[in-house]
């Protein structure tokens, strides 16, 4: 059995070449969503290298295992780096990103990938199969704990608060959100398009544990997250503060690179950000 | 109304009785099924389930999204879910999530849509599912079966969770006579059933209107035409081979269903037969219509649906079928 247990030390490096999977990734396929991919892998870093989740990359359907779906499915290109990364598959799978015959799809399958728990793409789906895990892990005997990553435009669809209710129905304390607050949707700022404030109110109405958190600060998220693993009753939510394009001044500053990937001038100058970002 | 009295078939009991009674002991067979419940246990008798095994039996409220999506991850841990419902409810509220959750993920899912066709009667066509097999046909991973009588539906719970994979079942409210006898029937997903011989056209029928299509073949009988009719339970894998076989046959066939014509069984025949071996076709069903709220005698009569309706449609398949030879 493998533990991932990562030093302090190494979570900045761990970051830093998850970015770079990314950049070469989304830029390599010419598409993408490299801005939403950015802005969560210090949260995906916590999960997968923080000591936060217990898995086996050598045995991915592990019973015991702690679920991870993201539910924001596009994006997919920093959940592939990590699972390569965590060691489900070779890391020259990603250079497959977004091509024909390959399984490195555009958003996640189900078990299309060692290590993609559902599929995801269409918004909003992600919090109910993590609360069904919960459900089936209870009835099966199992303890494990469901963590579903989600965007905060993804908060306007209406089965996410489906299924905040539920959860909090059923008492899943082991069922664990966390929202990428990168403020941004598709089309632009959040509270132009369509607000969610108040937002933490909203979820601590629906009956939800909430913490808030710097999105970028990996110790910080890691500690709030093995806090409410603790909770004995209710769901817990982590809004994670985030900066969408996190690590690439150019991205960070507009959020047109939602859906689109950098070309490979842009794409250098990004590489150099990111390498000697540390 | 009394479908299958022409035929002289023993009158059975409402589908979802059946449903529910089949559920509850494939439940006690198998301690991986659950059930999930989108409040409506007490119509669609899913409920059967909740008293005996209430932790397996979960009602997730009025949330069919959310419902799909719970059970999906309900069979990620090994369990085998029965999302059940209406089947305009789960099929028209959460397509998306069974199409991402269930179809694309090839789970091991069973999808109960209850209270199918327009026989559910006075509640009127908000609550009817006269496309809910043009919707379910659109997800290319999804077994799609219809059941016909009481015995056969307890053939079609039991062999879906013995499939592995989504697997749709189309339900009724209604009370459907026995096709079958009562302790025993011919299922095999995939492979239609002859419930009649003949060997001057072919009924294809499913559902209610398989009992219509053997009181249409007794009258038929009369005016000496031997229809053959087909119970095709299963419009997802199509029998291509009996199908065809029927159609080399009889030279003639009439298609019979309690849904649109528009992406319904009969379409989906059309085009297999068309592709393979031409022959005369017609077909009894939904014309680009929704209904009134009525008394369900009352509507197969007005929309067209009875034996008598079949009868015209076979006569008019045997004309072409003489001006071809």
């Amino acid at each position: 059995m493998v533990e991932h247990t990562y030093d302090k030390g190494e979570w900045t490096s761990i970051t830093r070449d998850l970015r770079l999977d990314i950049l070469e990734m989304t830029t390599r396929a010419g598409s993408g969503h490299p801005s939403s991919s950015f802005s969560a892998v210090e949260i995906v870093t916590a999960l997968y290298f923080g000591g936060v989740m217990r898995y086996r990359s050598h045995d991915p359907h592990w019973p015991e295992r702690d679920r991870f779906i993201l539910s924001k499915g596009h994006a997919a290109p920093l959940l592939y780096a990590a699972l390569s990364r965590a060691g489900y598959f070779p890391h020259s799978m990603l250079e497959k990103l977004r091509e024909i015959d390959s399984p490195v799809q555009g958003h996640p399958v189900k078990d299309m990938l060692p290590g993609v728990e559902s599929t995801n793409g269409s918004l909003g789906q992600g919090l109910s199969f993590g609360l069904g895990c919960v459900l089936g892990g209870r009835l099966t005997g199992k303890d494990f704990h469901a963590f579903v990553l989600m965007g905060d435009g993804e908060c306007q669809e209406g089965q996410v608060w489906e299924a905040a209710m539920a959860a909090s129905h059923f008492k899943a304390n082991r069922l664990i959100g966390i929202i990428d607050y990168n403020k941004y949707q598709e089309c632009g700022p959040i509270d132009r398009e369509m607000a969610l404030e108040p937002l933490r109110a909203k979820w601590e109405a629906f009956g939800w544990r909430v913490e808030e958190v710097g999105g970028h600060d990996t110790e910080a998220v890691i500690s709030k997250l093995q806090r409410l693993r603790k909770e004995p009753e209710k769901p817990g939510l982590l809004i994670a503060h985030t900066v969408k394009g996190k690590g690439v001044s150019f991205v960070e500053a507009d959020y047109i690179f939602h859906g689109r990937a950098l070309s490979p001038e842009q794409a250098a100058k990004a590489r150099k950000e990111i390498t000697s970002c540390s | 109304m009394q479908l299958g009295k022409r035929a002289g078939l023993r009158s059975g009991k409402p589908m979802r009785d059946v449903f529910g009674e089949a559920l509850l002991s494939l439940a006690q067979e198998n301690p991986r099924v659950v059930v999930l419940d989108g409040d409506l246990g007490n119509s669609t008798k899913a409920d059967m389930v909740r008293k005996a095994f209430p932790e397996r039996y979960f009602n997730i409220g009025i949330a069919e999204s959310n419902l799909v999506g719970i059970g999906a991850g309900l069979e990620s841990c090994g369990l085998i879910p029965f999302l059940t419902s209406f089947s305009s409810f789960l099929l028209c509220n959460a397509y998306d999530q069974i199409r991402l959750a269930v179809a694309m993920s090839n789970a091991n899912i069973k999808i109960l849509g209850s209270h199918g066709g327009i026989t559910l009667g006075k509640d009127g066509p908000t609550q009817m599912g006269i496309e809910d097999l043009a919707l379910v046909g659109g997800m290319p991973t999804m077994v799609i079966l219809v059941a016909s009588d009481p015995t056969i539906m307890h053939k079609i719970v039991h062999g879906s969770a013995q499939h592995t994979g989504p697997v749709f079942i189309r339900s009724s409210r209604v009370v459907m006579p026995f096709i079958y006898p009562e302790d025993n029937c011919p299922f095999t997903i995939g492979k239609a059933n002859v419930v009649k011989n003949g060997d001057d056209l072919t009924i294809i029928a499913c559902g209610i209107m398989v009992a219509s299509a053997l009181d249409a073949a007794s009258e038929l009988a009369e005016e000496g035409i031997e229809a053959r009719v087909l119970d095709l339970h299963t419009l997802r894998p199509l029998d291509k081979e009996t199908l065809l076989r029927c159609a080399r046959d009889t030279g003639a066939v009439v298609c019979a269903e309690e849904h649109l014509l528009h992406g319904g069984m009969g379409a989906n025949v059309a085009r297999l037969i068309a592709e393979s071996h031409p022959v005369p076709m017609r077909f009894v069903g939904l014309r680009d219509t929704y209904t009134d709220s009525a008394d369900p005698a009352d509507l197969l009569v007005k929309y067209h649906l009875t034996s008598q309706d079949i009868i015209l449609a076979a006569h008019q398949a045997l004309n072409a079928k003489e001006k071809i030879s």
